[in-house]
């Protein structure tokens, strides 16, 4: 019995002459959370297309649940996905469409009611599809991939369109999920809930993985940083200066300087910005979080 | 493949689809019957393009399906509208994702959706059926048509024959808007490149040059549900040559868009 859940090498697709995936190469343990990142246009909803049977690659292997992505007829049973968002019959009610599908699957229809409390829906359960908010339609999305109660679930930006509420519950669901033993491949622009719930990480730049592994792997691997803000923004390319003059990594972000640099350094940072003239208004020392990372390792921004 | 079947069913059972189809049927069942009896005397004819269904003709074994049989290419254009908006529609609203990894046999879902639109034209030809003959009993004593034969071993025989003939040509349409929709990825388009094809560009091909009718799709499934000319009169599309020609449409649309479905990839 493998212990992946996801195991993917040198998986590619190319439309044209454009690499949509580029040799993909990563694993995803059986029951954790892998947050699935990379800017728009990065590959990730091809990836998951493929890994779901509905593109072929154009070269590469890949294994869910120990079967060859060749045969998906032999995992699809134990996945549950969402892919691009939602997609539902508009004249359906939400348990009209979620019956369709436990139906096509072969599932039992007993569940679709409970899912649909589940995910909060219990009460528009008899409601069209079209008569749904964005929320909603997420929500439903969310109920029809848990439909085959998967040991795999593959979701595409899931908390789109969902409140602060019902990010978070969309978070302690895929918690509560994968501490029963459900591996779960959430790709977010988020980075900041991905950062929250992921104990891995998959990170891809123009259709390339260019990190695999614990988030906190990838977190540990990152310099710390100490941000730092004048009094007004016409002071930033001065505290620039000086932080590349003293041999720190720096740039310009959110209308602050970010140092690569040592905690201890800020206060020579704070001296020598003040013999400058510029009384900071801002000095944090920290650790970069998923989204500095994110921008750092995909060149981003 | 029966999951699919089902599936489908309950899409197909909604109300808005159901009952405004079978109600365009009732419809166009009862009128295109009651016409025949109703206008049996007028110089304008009784029956399509102004065609002269006879009081002797009505009395025939066969008069009793003659509204039927002539209903048959009018349920053959909702069969392919239905076809092809509901094959079509997975794609705009992208729910053909969610069907394939939940059915990843592509060739089980086409074949399931296919079954389930099949019955759904089956009911759709026994409303039809219904109508159209209760609408002949009702109308033929007012026009002094003589109902005698339609009762006897030949009526039923006419019956059964119109029956077929109808099944035949309507699920030949329904694959054609199928094929259609697999094609054109679009309810619309599908739909009005069909119900075009069908309705205007055939019969202007045809009146340009007459000899095209044996050779296009429409005509033929039209020839099968009207029962097709009788062999040797040199003027209409022998039943036959129909169905030959309707069958190589049919199966050659059906193979081309399978192979499409089957390997294209799912990308919206």
């Amino acid at each position: 019995m493998s212990n992946t859940a996801i195991s993917v090498t040198d998986l590619s697709k190319k439309y044209g002459e454009r690499m949509a995936v580029s040799h993909a190469t990563f694993e995803v343990p059986l029951g954790t959370i892998c947050g699935f990142v990379g800017p728009n246009g990065s590959g990730k909803t091809t990836t998951m297309r493929m890994l779901l049977g509905l593109i072929t690659p154009t070269g590469g292997t890949g294994e869910i649940l120990g079967e060859s992505i060749k045969h998906p007829e032999k995992y699809l049973p134990r996945v549950g996905a969402m892919i691009e968002g939602p997609a539902f019959y508009p004249a359906l009610s939400g348990k009209e469409n979620l019956n369709y599908l436990a139906n096509l699957g072969g599932f039992s229809t007993d569940r679709v009611q409970h899912l649909l409390e589940q995910v909060g829906l219990g009460d528009r359960a008899k409601s069209k599809y079209k008569t749904y908010s964005l929320g909603m339609k997420q929500r439903l999305g969310i109920a029809a991939a848990l439909l085959p109660d998967p040991k795999l679930l593959m979701l595409d930006e899931p908390t789109n369109g969902l409140d602060p509420e019902g990010i978070q519950e969309v978070r302690a669901l895929l918690r509560s999920l994968a501490n029963d033993g459900t591996s779960v491949f959430v790709s977010s622009h988020l980075l900041s809930e991905l950062e929250l719930i992921s104990d891995y990480l998959v990170m891809l730049r123009k259709g390339e993985v260019v990190f695999t592994g614990k988030m906190t792997d990838l977190m540990l691997d990152q310099q710390p940083v100490i941000i730092a803000k004048g009094a007004n923004d016409s002071q930033l390319a001065t505290l620039l200066a000086i932080a590349e003059a003293a041999g720190h990594r720096a740039i310009i972000r959110d209308s602050a300087v970010h140092v690569e640099g040592p905690a201890e350094w800020a206060l020579e940072f704070n001296r020598a910005a003040f013999d400058a003239g510029i009384t900071l208004s801002q000095l944090t020392p920290q650790l970069p979080n998923l989204e500095e990372t994110f921008f750092e390792m995909t060149g981003e921004k | 493949m029966w999951n699919v079947v089902l599936s489908e069913l309950r899409k197909l059972r909604r109300p808005t689809l159901f009952l405004g189809t079978m109600g365009a049927v009732v419809f166009f069942s009862a009128l295109f019957s009651s016409l025949l009896f109703l206008l049996i005397d007028s110089p304008q004819g009784n029956s399509d393009r102004g065609r002269v269904v006879t009081r002797e003709v009505l009395s025939l074994a066969t008069g009793g399906v003659q509204g039927f049989g002539s209903v048959g290419g009018f349920l053959g254009i909702i069969a392919l509208c239905v076809f092809a908006a509901q094959t079509a529609q997975e794609y705009t609203y992208g729910t053909l994702r969610n069907i394939l990894v939940r059915q990843p046999g592509r060739l089980r879902v086409l074949a399931g959706k296919f079954i389930a639109m099949g019955f759904f034209a089956f009911v759709m030809i026994i409303l039809s059926a219904i109508i159209s003959i209760a609408a002949s009993v009702i109308l033929a004593p007012r026009a002094n048509v003589s109902t005698d034969l339609w009762f006897g071993a030949d009526g039923r025989q006419a019956l059964m024959t119109t029956f077929i003939n109808i099944i035949i040509s309507v699920i030949g349409f329904g694959t054609i808007g199928m094929v259609l929709g697999l094609l054109l990825r679009s309810p619309i388009s599908a739909i009005s490149f069909g119900v075009l094809w069908l309705l205007i560009v055939e019969n202007l091909l045809i009146a340009v040059k007459n000899s095209l009718e044996e050779w296009m799709p429409g005509a033929q499934l039209a020839a099968i549900a009207s029962g097709g000319a009788p062999s040797g009169i040199g003027s209409g599309i022998e039943y036959s040559h129909a169905l030959t020609v309707g069958s190589l449409y049919v199966a050659v649309g059906a193979l081309v868009a399978s192979i499409l479905f089957v390997r294209r990839d799912v990308s919206n």
